[in-house]
């Protein structure tokens, strides 16, 4: 009961601000639906303080599709990893609608964007306390639905509208994936259900049979956690307002396809295989993203290209079987990036529109909250210790120097790039001089209350944070961890080799930061001025030009098969056909049309003939 | 009067069916042959006696005389018809000035 | 003897029916086919039906030929209209029916007919005998077509009836 009403209220939300929105007034809508997620967190956390540690909310089941062959239910199940999962989302979602009231307050359709925001987060509600995996897929379908509509919510711009049908389509590969993998699922273990497939596994599945079945559920992953190669979406949906990424595009709705690896970890323990991939493509995914954002100009792109790389830091932990570390990195990942979000949210608002850093500069006059909660989150994502990143982080790596000291290179080098954008971001933006137009630095103001509370808020959680997992390293009791008994056993390694790695990645970023105070500060910033740039930089503002080939390689000749397609086959053969039909019975018709000739002996005549047939046939049959 | 037992062996079956058969088809030839719509009528009634003859024929050789009582309702029900067939026939004469019903070729394609 | 007898009625039969067919003259039509119930009627009484042959010749011969004889009286549909007939049409009636009748003598040319022997008296085919079969068994069919002939009645007299501007 109380696991419906945490999913359900946001769903009642959407339909009151659906059907009935035009009779409430313009600011009442989003505060009508802030409350109601506001009740859900406050619900999730009265879960979550009744459960502690062992224990499981499970609601239903209520039958959904029953046939002989087929039977999934609907029903809702939360153990601790749900718990969790549901508060951050909760939590995190109430914060950005309050925030979303002031910064959505002009726009003429500001119920409809709280409705689609509360449909959303039924939906992820949905993805997490689902306990079965054809439920779960409809929460994902149904975030991916609310994300199209979230970030073409401005649709007279065609260039959103056709970010919304990139990341849409590109979710769809994906879950074409995930739903080869529902099937193969099936066909191997006969159900669905996450506690059924658990109790089946300890019977032995072949190798093969796991590599499929993981391989296709990570596809999905990668399509909605925008992983390479279905990455492309992400830096596009910056075309949807900010909230909208804050919450979707950093805190939620890409960590599904972490939380789906997460869930189904028993299946992917046993493909060492999957394991590799998902490693692999996570690092690789980490410091390609990192790259590109060296070198981009918006400040919500940048924070874009971040989330991808951070994600990629989360599956590379997962592949390396620390789901626990993971699992901290995605929550703490989810308040400082949230918080970097509405930051950049803030700014823009404050500067009425302008996202290009390149006209921006000594912001933290004007703006002081807004600077120093981003500086907050910069603090956080770099990993500075006593900041939650630190501790998230530091998880990760050192799972990896486990598995090889190759692999914990490749997530320091992740690290560092991490915080010179970040820090270049900071000081581009905040330090320095103005470099807009002259005449645009008075009206600049800092955001309204409703705006700036959430920012502290989530600033305070992005410090305090790290206190849930705190490695043993440090005397902490990895609370994290052993509540959702995700700790790993594999994780007791050399204390002393662990203090020296991690003096060694904090002495690292410090130096990274003071390097991007020494190329982003000061009278001449090289990348603002220069008209003309090196190829590398060319390559990386380009975004390696990933689109393009995406563009040619795939879209136009699909596009051109269509059209072939469309000229020929539709136009001569289907059309011809159905067509012809209509020209057969016209011509037959002519044909037999005499015999409404009007002249009664005609008739009889003709009755007399089929008196005689029926006489003929009925004799001789 | 006559002691139709002689009739009876006498006469075939067949033949009787033969004749009522052979004024059926006659009264068919007339029906799509004739144009004049009081001619028609009255094939249609000599097809209807050659009906009954035939079931009273049955009916005496079967000894059973449901088939004299059919024909006496058939009777009944030719009557009828012919009366509101001339009365149809009067309007249409009214219409049209005439009783040929090549005539009346307005419903046709 | 009853052979011949049978065979004079069929031939008179057939041969009106024919000339009621093709008769040019619309009264000559009429007064063949009176001339075929009478031959029909004989055939009645040959089968010991008294009662039919006598109600055909009082119902159809002498009402319904008779009412024949009125409406064409009456609409004076008597003058001589050439309406000439085409070949066509006939060559076609008498094919097809010509095909009619040997269809039907194909389907009876095999059967042989059981001939019940129970004799039933020389009363067979009476008013009397007729009447209780009809009173008692068929007494319903007997009141309905009571109905039929009022609603016949009705029918045709509204049919008839001129519309008043």
């Amino acid at each position: 009961m109380l696991l419906a009403l945490i999913v359900l209220l946001p769903l009642a939300g959407y339909l009151l601000l659906t059907f009935a929105g035009k009779y409430f007034p313009r600011s009442s809508g989003g505060l009508l639906a802030s409350l109601l997620v506001a009740i859900s967190f406050l619900l999730s956390m009265g879960a979550f303080f009744m459960t502690r540690q062992h224990g499981m909310f499970v609601t239903g089941p209520f039958s959904w599709i029953d046939t002989a062959e087929f039977r999934a239910s609907f029903s809702l199940q939360a153990d601790s990893l749900t718990l969790v999962m549901s508060v951050m989302i909760t939590g995190v979602s109430a914060l950005i609608h309050f925030y979303s009231i002031g910064y959505m307050k002009e726009d003429p359709l500001i119920n409809r964007f709280f409705s689609y925001m509360n449909l959303f987060v039924f939906f992820m509600l949905l993805l997490v306390m689902a306990d079965n995996y054809l439920l779960l897929f409809a929460g994902w379908e149904g975030v991916g639905l609310c994300s199209y509509l979230l970030i073409g919510f401005w649709f007279k711009n065609p260039e959103y509208a056709k970010a919304a049908d990139k990341a849409f389509i590109i979710n769809r590969i994906g879950d074409l994936g995930f739903l080869l993998a529902i099937a193969t699922l099936y066909i191997t273990f006969g159900t669905l259900k996450f506690a059924d497939i658990q109790t089946q596994l300890q019977s032995g599945i072949g190798v093969n049979q796991m590599t499929l079945i993981t391989l296709l559920l990570f596809t999905g992953a990668v399509g909605k956690s925008a992983q390479i190669p279905l990455f492309t979406w992400l830096p596009d949906a910056m075309a949807g307002p900010t909230p909208v990424s804050a919450l979707i595009h950093a805190a939620t709705m890409v960590t599904a396809g972490i939380y789906l690896v997460i869930r189904s970890r028993a299946l992917f323990m046993l493909s060492p295989l999957s394991m590799h991939v998902v490693s692999a493509i996570g690092i690789i995914t980490a410091l390609f993203a990192a790259s590109i954002a060296l070198r981009q100009f918006d400040i919500k792109k940048i924070l874009a290209y971040s989330t991808i790389s951070q994600l990629g830091l989360m599956f590379f932990a997962l592949g390396l079987g620390a789901f626990d570390a993971s699992l901290f990195h995605l929550l703490t990942h989810a308040f400082f990036k949230a918080l970097l979000f509405l930051c950049a949210g803030s700014v823009i608002h404050g500067l009425h529109g302008q996202q290009d850093i390149r006209f921006m500069g000594h912001l933290k006059e004007k703006t002081p909250v807004t600077f120093i909660t981003m500086l907050i989150g910069a603090l956080a994502i770099s990993g500075i210790p006593p900041f939650s990143g630190f501790f998230s982080k530091d998880g990760i790596l050192a799972a990896a120097q486990q598995a090889s000291p190759l692999l914990w290179i490749l997530g320091l080098g992740v690290s560092l790039l991490t915080s010179f954008y970040m820090f270049r971001l900071i000081y581009l933006v905040f330090y320095g001089q103005y470099r807009g137009e002259t005449g645009s630095w008075d009206p600049i103001h800092e955001s309204p209350r409703i705006m700036t509370t959430p920012l502290i808020i989530l600033a305070i959680l992005s410090v305090i944070s790290g206190l849930i997992n705190v490695p043993g390293l440090f005397g902490g009791g990895e609370w994290l961890g052993n509540y959702t008994g995700l700790v790993q056993v594999m994780r007791e390694g050399d204390h002393l080799t662990e203090w020296i790695l991690m003096i060694i990645t904090l002495l690292a970023v410090s130096g990274m930061i003071l390097l991007a105070r020494n190329r982003f500060t000061g009278k001449d910033i090289p990348e603002v001025s220069a008209t003309t740039t090196k190829p590398i930089g060319r390559l990386l503002t380009g975004k390696y030009y990933v689109d393009e080939i995406y563009q040619a390689v795939i879209t136009n000749p699909l596009a051109r098969i269509s059209d072939t397609l469309y000229s020929f086959v539709e136009l001569k053969i289907v059309d011809a056909l159905v067509e012809g039909v209509g020209a057969t019975v016209s011509y037959l018709s002519r044909i037999f049309r005499f015999l409404q000739s009007g002249s009664v002996s005609f008739y009889l005549f003709f009755m007399v003939v089929g008196i005689i047939l029926v006489l003929v046939l009925n004799l001789f049959m | 009067m006559i002691n139709y037992q002689s009739t009876l062996q006498a006469v075939p079956l067949n033949w009787y069916i033969l004749v009522s058969l052979t004024l059926f088809c006659i009264g068919a030839i007339g029906i799509i042959y004739r144009r004049n719509s009081i001619v028609i009528i009255m094939c249609i009634e000599l097809m209807i006696n050659s009906v009954n003859l035939l079931l009273a024929a049955f009916s005496a050789y079967n000894g059973n005389a449901d088939g004299q009582i059919f024909v006496f309702f058939i009777m009944v029900v030719a009557a009828a018809e012919v009366t509101v067939g001339l009365a149809l026939i009067v309007v249409m004469y009214r219409n049209i000035n005439s009783t040929d019903i090549s005539l009346f070729n307005n419903l046709k394609w | 003897m009853i052979r011949d007898i049978f065979i004079f009625l069929s031939v008179l039969a057939l041969f009106s029916a024919v000339m009621t067919v093709f008769a040019r003259n619309l009264v000559h039509s009429i007064l063949y086919l009176i001339l075929c119930f009478f031959a029909i009627a004989g055939h009645y009484l040959l089968l010991n039906a008294e009662f039919l042959a006598i109600v055909n010749i009082i119902v159809y011969a002498g009402a319904i030929m008779v009412l024949f004889l009125f409406a064409v009286m009456l609409l004076n549909l008597n003058k001589t209209k050439r309406i000439t007939l085409s070949r066509i049409s006939l060559f076609a009636a008498v094919i097809s029916g010509g095909i009619l009748l040997l269809v039907f003598v194909a389907a009876i040319r095999k059967n042989t007919y059981m001939v019940n022997p129970v004799s039933l008296g020389s009363d067979f085919g009476s008013v009397k005998f007729l009447g209780k079969i009809l009173f008692n068994e068929y007494i319903l069919p007997f009141e309905i077509s009571s109905i039929l002939f009022l609603s016949a009645m009705i029918g045709s007299i509204i049919l008839i009836k001129k519309e008043h501007r």
